[in-house]
Order: structure tokens, then C-alpha cells, then sequence
């Protein structure tokens, strides 16, 4: 028992969304299926549906990022939960109360699920274990480790627009280091079965040992894109350009920004993706961006789908 | 337990479709079956019914997403989209269910079906009105009346030729139908 997976209930059932590592593709499918039936919802005249109503749902963003906050805000709304936003950073965290106390507070204020961002790895599996039971857990980014939302959309992308996982070449391409989001990816496409996910970046930016995740490593464009399905694009953080982690952006972009001559390596039909908000001309050309390859503002649509499904699925589960 | 006789689905569903095609007063234009049973039925009333009138293509609803029973149970571990592809707004529907029980399918169907649209009207088609209503809703065509101890499970289901059948269950498994076996 010590080493169960803290996010599945002792019917092996999702019970928090911490990481998608050790989650078995079984759940991941299930919470891309449910995904599907979403999408229609919003399509429709009331883009609404009943389940979640009267449950109260808590965004507690320890790290300001307005366009995650708001998917979730509006996926919570969507299900006809009650959204409460709170901006952590300004206000309990710089009168000295800890994690815990804040959110031993929101629990007692009843609350049925928190949504939690936080510039610390390990701050959403912290709350997650001591919760009270009944309470769900999702993970909207800490620090450098997961971001599992994220990659959740991003396999529900892939399969709309590929339909298989287990015949495709994906390339993760930047920065990888600092990179919550590849993690999730990562774990994400080699459970759900697609046979070679590459990284592509500067040695200065690839953890050590990433190998071991069982990913091919380029440090070239040119041949890392080779035979490439999928091209799945890192945002780099404008900080990252004043340590010693790379001379400029331009030298950047001429190594690893997606150019159209570049992705002319990838396959013809190759589709190109980035979590946002997109730095044009830094890791990504414009005409790459708003080209016929980019499926980058379906994105966006889909993780309003990703975000109803899984909090559904959390909020049906008994303890 | 063991005794009960249940009716062939194949005889009820041309009872049901006479039903709908004696009544004279009807005045539907589109068909909208349940997930799973309900959307297998309107999918012959509609091919049969298609032939003399002109119905919008069928809508299928899965109701998941509005069951009353989300906090006891959860969600579904396969939930199916819904699938309405005409406009509901003014339309005329006929609503098409397996077994009407407590109606509180019936209520999630409907729920769901104004959250496309106002429709001008909905009736209810079911093959088995087994009773036992928990809310004041009744069908319009029903293929038979049936009495069952309150605590079966009258399962409707399809063989692998798409011939449809019925059999009661509890919670152990299969005691009478098709697959009769010791209870």
C-alpha cells in the first residue's frame, strides 16, 4: 500500500489528476473518450450541461497564468459548477499563512475539488494527500514536473487529427529542462503506445538522463525532423535567454525555430502544435503559426473538452 | 423468478410501429433515440416510418451528462456523444426507449433535448412499460404492459444478426429470456 499511486482510489480509479506518469492508458483513453462527448456540448445552443451543479470548484493559482485559469473556469462552468478563482499569490502566501493552512480553509468553505497551479513541484500532490477525503485534486502545472491537462489535450489533438498513436514519429522540440508540459507529453505518448517520441534542443536545455523516458535525442533540426507526424512545439521562457542557457533568441531561431523550410523535413501531412502563448520568431515563425499545418487554436477548443472530462470523471468518483 | 415469459422484441417492435403508424393525430417530423437500446430501436422505426413520410435524419442522446444519480453512481465509464443533427427548435419529436420505468430517463432526455432547442413537441415511444413510475410521465406508444418483481432488470439487447430480444436479469445474472439458466 505504501507505494500506491496517489491518484487512484482503491478501486484503481482516478481519483486526483496529478501527472500522466504511472497513469495506465486505460484511465488516459477513457478521459479522451469523454473528451469526444464534450466537444458536442459545445457546439450546441446552450453550451451547457447539468452534472456538476451545487459542487464547488476552487482555482487556486499560486502562479499567475490568466489563459489556464480560464479554461478551467470556463470547463467548471460548462458543467454547471460553482467557480471560485483565487489569486493566491497576492494574497493569504504574502501574509505568511502556509500551503496547508490555505487550503485546510477552502476545504472547511466546503469545497468539492481544487484546481492548483504552483511555481513548486510536488505543491498539487502535497494538497492532494492532505485533503480530506471527497476532496479532487487537479494539477494545473508545478514547477518543472507536470502539467498533465496540457498533455491530455495535446494526445486528444493528435488523435482528431491522426486517429492512431501507435504509427506515428513525434518530435518534441526546445526547452525541455524547464519544460512541465514535456514531461507530461512524454509520458503521455510512449502509454498510449506511439513507438518513437524524439526531443530536439540545445544540450543546455535537455535535462540529464533524459534518454531514460525512452525518448530519441537531436540536437539538429534537419535530421530530428526527419519522417516526423507530429510537431510538438515548447514555449521558451524569455528569462531563459539571460542566464547561460543560450547566447540570444535570434541564435535561436536560426537553430530551432519552426521555419517553413524546416518543417519541409517533417512529412507533408506532418501536424504542428504549441500549449501557448506562442513567442513569434523565437521558437516559432509565423507562417508556421497561422499555416495550413497548425493545429495550434484547435488546441485551445479541445482543452475546454479535457478539462470538462476530467473533472467529471473526479467528480463522480465515490471515495 | 424463473417462470416469467417475456414477449418476443421482434413481435413488440411491429406492434409499437403499427401503434405509431394507426394514429392519425401524430404529426412528428424527427426521431431521437436513447443510448443504447432506445437509439437501436429508432433506428428501425426510422427506417421503416422514412418510407411513407419525410423525418429529419435521427438523433441519437446518450443523457449521461443530465441522470439524477451522477452522485451515487458517477459518470459512465463509456459515455456516448449525443448526436442531434436537426435543428430542435419547433420541431416535433418523438422520443424512442427501451423500458419505461421510473421515467427518470425519460426527464434526462428531455432536459437534454430543450438544451438544443425549444421544441414545439415531444412524445414518447417505448417497446416495455414495465410501471413503477417515480414521476408523473407516460409514453404515447407502448409495444406491451409488463409486470415484473420490482427487484429484475428487464435487459433489451441485440444479437450479433441485429435481431433484438429480452431477458431478465438480477443482480447474480441471467434468470429467464434468452440465455435461461438457474438463478
Amino acid at each position: 500500500m505504501i507505494n500506491r499511486n496517489p491518484q487512484l482510489n482503491k478501486h484503481r480509479k482516478l481519483q486526483h489528476l496529478l501527472t500522466t506518469e504511472e497513469l495506465p492508458a486505460a484511465i488516459l483513453l477513457q478521459i479522451l473518450n469523454t473528451a469526444e462527448t464534450f466537444v458536442g456540448v459545445t457546439e450546441r445552443d446552450v453550451k451547457k450541461v447539468p452534472l456538476l451543479r451545487g459542487k464547488s470548484i476552487f482555482n487556486l493559482f499560486f502562479e499567475p497564468s490568466t489563459r489556464t485559469r480560464t479554461t478551467f473556469e470556463i470547463a467548471a462552468k460548462r458543467l454547471s459548477a460553482d467557480v471560485f478563482n483565487l489569486n493566491i499569490a497576492v494574497s493569504a502566501q504574502s501574509k505568511g499563512e502556509t500551503l496547508l493552512d490555505t487550503v485546510n480553509n477552502l476545504a472547511a468553505m466546503d469545497a468539492d475539488m481544487f484546481v492548483v497551479r504552483h511555481a513548486q513541484s510536488g505543491a498539487a500532490h502535497l494538497i492532494a494527500k492532505h485533503a480530506r477525503p471527497g476532496i479532487h485534486v487537479i494539477n494545473a502545472g508545478d514547477g518543472r514536473h507536470a502539467h498533465p491537462t496540457q498533455a491530455l489535450l495535446d494526445m486528444f489533438t493528435i488523435r482528431r487529427f491522426k486517429h492512431e498513436f501507435h504509427n506515428l514519429r513525434v518530435a518534441i522540440i526546445g526547452d525541455i529542462l524547464h519544460s512541465r508540459v514535456a514531461r507530461s507529453q512524454i509520458h503521455a505518448l510512449t502509454t498510449l503506445g506511439v513507438p518513437e517520441v524524439r526531443v530536439i534542443a540545445p544540450k543546455t536545455l535537455l535535462p540529464n538522463n533524459v534518454e531514460r523516458l525512452g525518448v530519441r535525442v537531436f540536437h539538429d533540426m534537419n535530421s530530428g525532423l526527419e519522417n516526423i507526424d507530429v510537431l510538438m512545439m515548447l514555449r521558451l521562457q524569455k528569462e531563459r535567454m539571460q542566464g547561460a542557457y543560450l547566447p540570444s533568441s535570434e541564435e535561436y531561431f536560426k537553430n530551432y525555430g519552426l521555419t517553413p523550410e524546416k518543417l519541409s523535413m517533417a512529412r507533408p501531412d506532418a501536424i504542428v502544435m504549441h500549449p501557448g502563448p506562442m513567442n513569434r520568431g523565437v521558437e516559432i515563425d509565423s507562417a508556421v503559426a497561422d499555416g495550413g499545418q497548425s493545429v495550434i487554436l484547435p488546441q485551445v477548443t479541445f482543452g475546454i473538452a479535457i478539462r470538462m472530462a476530467v473533472m467529471s470523471i473526479l467528480a463522480g468518483q465515490q471515495v | 423468478m424463473r417462470n416469467i415469459p417475456l414477449p418476443d422484441a421482434e413481435i413488440l417492435l411491429n406492434q409499437l410501429l403499427d401503434q405509431i403508424q394507426a394514429d392519425s393525430d401524430n404529426n412528428y417530423t424527427a426521431l431521437v433515440g436513447i443510448h443504447t437500446g432506445g437509439a437501436w430501436l429508432a433506428e428501425r422505426l426510422h427506417q421503416a416510418l422514412s418510407a411513407t413520410r419525410s423525418l429529419e435524419p435521427l438523433g441519437l442522446l446518450s443523457v449521461s451528462f443530465y441522470r439524477d444519480d451522477f452522485d451515487r453512481v458517477g459518470l459512465h465509464a463509456q459515455v456516448r456523444p449525443s448526436e442531434i443533427p436537426f435543428n430542435v427548435n419547433g420541431a416535433h419529436i418523438l422520443l424512442v426507449d427501451d423500458v419505461l420505468q421510473t421515467g427518470r430517463t425519460i426527464r434526462a432526455a428531455i432536459n437534454e433535448l430543450f438544451d438544443y432547442g425549444r421544441p414545439a413537441s415531444i412524445a414518447l415511444a417505448t417497446l416495455i412499460d414495465r410501471g413503477g413510475r417515480e414521476l408523473p410521465i407516460c409514453a404515447q406508444y407502448i409495444g406491451a404492459g409488463l409486470r415484473l418483481p420490482a427487484e429484475s432488470i428487464l435487459v433489451f439487447d441485440r444479437d450479433v444478426q441485429g435481431r433484438f430480444n429480452l431477458r431478465l436479469e438480477n443482480k447474480k445474472g441471467v434468470v429467464n429470456g434468452a440465455e435461461d439458466m438457474p438463478a
